[in-house]
């Protein structure tokens, strides 16, 4: 075993650094320069200027904190969609038999062999102001307008501050559901919902039925058995389905880009709009970083929570998040 | 048992939800009205189908000459970048499986974080980095920026794969003489050659599927496949094409598929075990 030369230190090292080199020169070492970026000053002309702390002290004077709170609320708002949905269907398809469970399963993953940005261009020709869908949500924003009027003020005030609702009356030629931010809502959620069932689906599986049975027999019934034991006993895949749905939506760019028209420009679009269209590096990179933080908070959060509860289950939920990723196909 | 309606109906109404957008990207390719894109011209009348735009890609029409070049561009980068992160994913999993040192630890790390990091995250530090460089984006920058985010996916599937790999088989393959460079080839590869060809497909389908990471380090005028759709708008030309383009990719994907499990299920039979 001693002179086995698959354990001395030069084979580790023959084996480790073609990987090692290549990640470290091109994911590490640009996070860095994008760090260093932020601490720059831009010049007029589209460079990077001198050191200096200008670019974190312009990100708090312009609509940047609008965008960032505007990012997180739909995303927040996408996560709920998708496990709203994903819930009844994991539930379903782990009730099926064996084989149809594969089929199902199988079929939900199916649409993402077309192009992702082909579907996304479907959807734009779809919600067309003269469809079907126009007209769905056209009654769908006089209805919310409807029950908005029944809640108390303090409520509405709350609403429309912290963006869910707008004071503005209905105009059906400006309520058109392209280039509106349901329109990127709805797109999200069709784009993100199968890596939300994914992992339910996963945690369902081995989920053990007859514990509802039991809880029937004892007189919990249908939505309360639901939401007392499967619930609980799921929760690994739904925290899973939460950061798969969550981190993509935060990072989104090309669904706002093209169903959100400059009516819903969020982080991802800043970005590309400040590196690619005003040459702005700094401010780029600055966004960047905030976006990283977005990202690495939820995520450290869920692994301190899963770490205090119980040490192994922690580390099967990064393998299980890493197994999902892994099985992702479409935009990250 | 009851079987609860609520879900039932849910899931039906989410297939077809995800359903939906797919017909119409089917439906789309054969519409004749190519600026209207419907069916129906302005008196409601129907106009029937037409298969000009599969002929307009199959002979090479002018119309459709950025279309396909885009098209073998995303191929070509495509192949280019499984092949390598192939290559530098199969020697990660090897490393991180075989040896569990602080080295290791920071391999892991560098592995694992770029499949948490959204896409766009990697597209902007890359981009900095080639601005930082002074180098010309282009076909390079784009090949090395689909390799970096490919690396991680293969070593992930090829690691998964040595998780129920018997390590004393490459110990005996030493006792009986064996060089580590033989008994790569004829002894780990062939054990690892699935999750190779399975991490392989994933990235292929990551790299010809990726618009967010490509239209950051792309340079003037190089457009894969994903990012010419995306530059399009909603009156240009030859959309029907691109709907009739991406069909044709859905069925050759869905007779690939078929042909693989179709291929993976003969395989226990033959070789009886494993």
């Amino acid at each position: 075993m001693k002179e086995n030369p698959l354990r001395s230190k030069r084979a580790e090292a023959a084996v480790t650094l073609p990987s090692f080199v290549w990640l470290a020169l091109f994911f590490a070492v640009p996070a860095f320069i994008v760090l260093a970026f932020t601490f720059h000053g831009h010049t007029a002309n589209g460079g990077v200027g001198e050191w200096s702390l200008s670019t974190w002290r312009e990100l708090v004077d312009p609509d940047y904190p609008a965008i960032v709170w505007n990012t997180l609320r739909i995303s927040f708002e996408v996560t709920l969609w998708c496990i709203i949905l994903a819930l009844p269907c994991a539930y379903a398809i782990a009730r099926m038999n064996k084989r149809w469970r594969a089929i199902v399963a199988g079929s939900i993953m199916l649409p993402f062999w077309t192009s992702f940005v082909v579907r996304v261009f479907a959807w734009k020709t779809m919600l067309h102001p003269d469809g079907w869908l126009q007209t769905c949500y056209f009654s769908w924003l006089k209805v919310s307008d409807w029950l908005f009027d029944w809640l108390p003020g303090f409520m509405q005030r709350f609403l429309v501050w912290a963006g869910f609702a707008s004071n503005a009356p209905l105009d059906a030629a400006s309520s058109t559901i392209l280039d509106s931010e349901a329109a990127v809502v709805l797109v999200s959620v069709y784009s993100f919902l199968p890596f939300a069932i994914m992992p339910i689906y996963t945690a369902a599986e081995k989920f053990d039925f007859s514990l509802l049975e039991a809880a029937r027999d004892l007189g919990a019934k249908g939505f309360y058995a639901f939401r007392k034991i499967f619930v609980p006993g799921i929760r690994q895949g739904i925290v899973s389905a939460v950061l798969m749905v969550f981190i993509p939506a935060i990072g989104s760019y090309v669904i706002p880009q093209m169903l959100g028209g400059t009516n819903c420009v969020l982080i991802g679009n800043k970005i590309f709009m400040r590196a690619m269209q005003n040459r702005n590096i700094p401010h780029a990179s600055a966004l960047a970083t905030l976006m990283a933080v977005s990202v690495l908070v939820p995520l450290g959060m869920a692994m301190y929570w899963k770490k205090r509860q119980n040490a192994r289950t922690s580390r099967r939920l990064e393998r299980e998040t890493a197994r999902m990723i892994v099985g992702r196909g479409g935009e990250a | 048992m009851k079987k609860s309606y609520f879900s039932s109906i849910t899931l039906a109404l989410v297939l077809a939800f995800l359903y939906v957008p797919i017909l119409l990207v089917v439906a789309y390719g054969f519409v004749p009205n190519g600026v209207s894109m419907s069916y129906f011209d302005a008196n409601g009348a129907f106009t029937g189908f037409t298969g000009k735009w599969y002929a307009q890609i199959f002979t090479g029409h002018y119309s459709v000459k950025s279309l396909m070049q885009s098209f073998w561009l995303s191929l070509t980068i495509a192949g280019l970048a499984t092949l390598v992160s192939c290559v530098l994913g199969t020697t990660s999993a090897l490393a991180l499986h075989r040896w569990k040192d602080r080295l290791q630890s920071i391999h892991y790390a560098l592995v694992y974080t770029p499949l948490i990091m959204p896409d766009i995250l990697i597209g902007i530090s890359l981009l900095m980095l080639f601005v930082a460089a002074n180098v010309e984006c282009g076909f390079w920058t784009i090949l090395i920026a689909h390799v970096t985010f490919c690396v991680s996916y293969v070593a992930m599937t090829v690691l998964a794969r040595l998780q129920d790999f018997d390590d004393r088989i490459v110990e005996a393959a030493y006792d009986l003489g064996a060089g580590p460079w033989y008994t790569f080839f004829h002894v780990e590869l062939p054990i690892l050659l699935p999750g190779i060809i399975a991490g392989g497909l994933l990235a292929f389908t990551l790299s010809i599927d990726d618009v967010v990471i490509t239209s950051f380090v792309n340079g003037a005028g190089t457009n894969t496949f994903p990012t010419y759709v995306s530059s399009m708008t909603k009156h240009s030309r030859n959309l029907p094409s691109v709907f009739a383009l991406s069909t044709l990719m859905l069925v050759f994907t869905c007779i690939l598929a078929g042909l693989s499990k179709f291929i993976s299920r003969k395989q226990p039979q033959k070789t009886k075990g494993k």
